[in-house]
């Protein structure tokens, strides 16, 4: 039950949305990637979960499967073999998915109003019902996250199961996760706890650990626990210092606005039209299509119409 | 059946459709407020307890079913999660645990008793209470025909050698306990579980 008082932000709406609930708390999904082991438990809850199932792939020669995100799989595993310099492999794991950021690209492109909601509490969602399709969330999003479906033309990504925490569950992922490297909890919460981690990981000689919450998109509900922060292009290309692409804002804050203004001004002038010079004068004879072969209705009335009018007056005439 | 448009028609159509959608893209979206994503699937669910059929660690799960058990309602699993009161798993799952609904609901799951008498290759569907009368039965024979109760040296061993029994790897401590006294009272003495996978 997703109580709409809570949308903070719509997609193409222009008004306001309620904002008096300022103290429902922010979550966040904290991921601590230096204990994944991999094991992939978090992207099977998702699918049973949300009831989506992905077509059994084909090994690309890694760990990963499926090897992409879809429309079926909103999460998964990224694995990736890093040399470090010392010579030794480390094995980077990053469960990737729906970053939920705080000024969310998708939902900023997104044409469809009402097809992207974010929630007080921080969470963005799709209205897939509302969704057109038209892809413009995935060129907004800085993450390469969501997926148009080939069946039916609808964009889906990772809810942070809104519908879990609605009710005040944590994200099923969360919750089966074996190694606990995810947790859930209030957003100030999850920082004091990665603060920790990373205190930890700086003691077992990982100078560069960190917490990624890029500033670049407001910050993000789902954060990143990495032993590289001063690298996370290693992890399977995360952006160092993700953006909304420009383009978004071209066409949301120049092209739209101008375009919408001229489509008004041409109806506007229409209607200025119609009411000075009045509607065009209907030929009777008029084109028909699509009655080929239906004599009745191709037939000439004008002839019938000329009797009844004459007519008429005769009536008149005999009373 | 073909639909008449007459041209007129079809440009009133078309100039309708491009006014609704500017007015549309200007903000008067013609559109209820009440915005629902998806609604939590467990609300009424019956909710019940049990343990990871899969390895020896013997994970706790809920087991959601639709029907809340009213006699018409036939009750049917619709979702599994981790049991967060067990002191195993406390709520967690490995992917093979997370993935139990599918194994409930797998069209190769085995169902029911099945035998496949001694020469045939073909299995056949059996009822409980022939299985249970088959194995008890065939369980007697042997006892009754191997069951040793001295050694050479004549001391008592009171050993069965022949049969052997392999126990489940869900068992909490108590079932655990129970299945010993049941397997080493019969004098059984080759006795494993699936702890060791």
């Amino acid at each position: 039950m997703t109580n709409p008082q809570n949308i903070v932000r719509r997609s193409a709406t222009t008004t306001t949305p309620p904002r008096v609930r300022e103290e429902v708390e922010e979550v966040a999904k904290l991921i601590d990637v230096s204990k994944c082991i991999g094991c992939k438990a978090c992207q099977v809850a998702c699918m049973e979960w949300n009831d989506i199932r992905d077509e059994v792939g084909i090994v690309d020669g890694t760990y990963n499967n499926p090897t992409d995100l879809t429309e079926h799989s909103w999460t998964v595993m990224r694995f990736t073999e890093h040399e470090n310099p010392a010579g030794d492999l480390e094995w980077l794991i990053r469960k990737d998915g729906c970053m939920h950021c705080a000024e969310p690209g998708c939902l900023e492109a997104c044409p469809a109003p009402g097809a992207i909601v974010q929630y007080a509490n921080g969470i963005v969602d799709f209205d897939s019902d509302k969704c057109i399709g038209c892809g413009y969330c995935v060129t907004g999003c800085p993450f390469d996250i969501p997926r148009i479906s080939k069946h039916d033309s609808k964009s889906y990504k990772c809810t942070l199961c809104s519908d879990r925490v609605s009710v005040g569950l944590e994200p099923a992922c969360v919750k089966t996760c074996p190694t606990g490297c995810i947790e859930f909890g209030s957003k100030d919460a999850m920082l004091i706890r990665a603060a920790k981690r990373v205190d930890d990981l700086k003691a077992r000689g990982f100078d560069q650990a960190g917490i990624y919450d890029p500033a670049g998109v407001g910050g993000t509900h789902v954060m990143y626990v990495l032993h590289h922060a001063d690298e996370p292009g290693l992890y399977a290309g995360l952006p160092k210092d993700p953006r909304i692409s420009p383009l978004v804002g071209a066409w949301k804050g120049v092209t739209k606005p101008l375009m919408s203004a001229i489509l008004g001004i041409t109806a506007f002038a229409g209607f200025i039209h119609y009411v000075t010079k009045g509607p065009k004068e209907e030929p009777a004879d008029e084109e028909v299509f699509g009655a080929e072969g239906e004599e009745g209705y191709l037939r000439d009335t004008r002839g019938e119409e000329a009797a009844a009018t004459v007519r008429d007056p005769a009536k008149e005439e005999e009373r | 059946m073909s639909i008449r448009v007459t041209r007129r028609g079809f440009f009133k159509l078309g100039a309708a459709g491009v006014a609704s959608s500017s007015m549309a893209m200007m903000g008067f979206a013609p559109e209820a407020a009440a915005a629902s994503v998806r609604q939590f699937k467990l609300t009424h669910t019956r909710e019940t307890r049990n343990i990871c059929t899969y390895c020896s660690v013997g994970c706790g799960v809920l087991i959601y079913s639709r029907g809340d058990a009213a006699k018409n309602a036939h009750q049917q699993i619709i979702h599994i999660e981790g049991d967060p009161d067990h002191p195993v798993s406390r709520g967690a799952l490995c992917p093979k645990g997370a993935g139990l609904l599918d194994y409930v609901k797998s069209p190769s799951r085995l169902r029911f008793p099945e035998v496949r008498e001694p020469g045939t290759s073909e299995w056949k569907r059996i009822s409980w209470d022939e299985a249970l009368t088959r194995i008890a039965r065939h369980i007697k024979t042997d006892r009754d025909a191997n069951f040793v109760t001295t050694d050479e040296q004549g001391n008592t061993v009171n050993h069965w050698a022949t049969t052997g029994f392999l126990a489940a790897s869900a068992s909490s401590n108590e079932s655990g306990y129970l299945t010993h006294k049941v397997v080493r009272s019969l004098g059984m003495v080759a006795f494993d579980n699936q702890a060791r996978v």
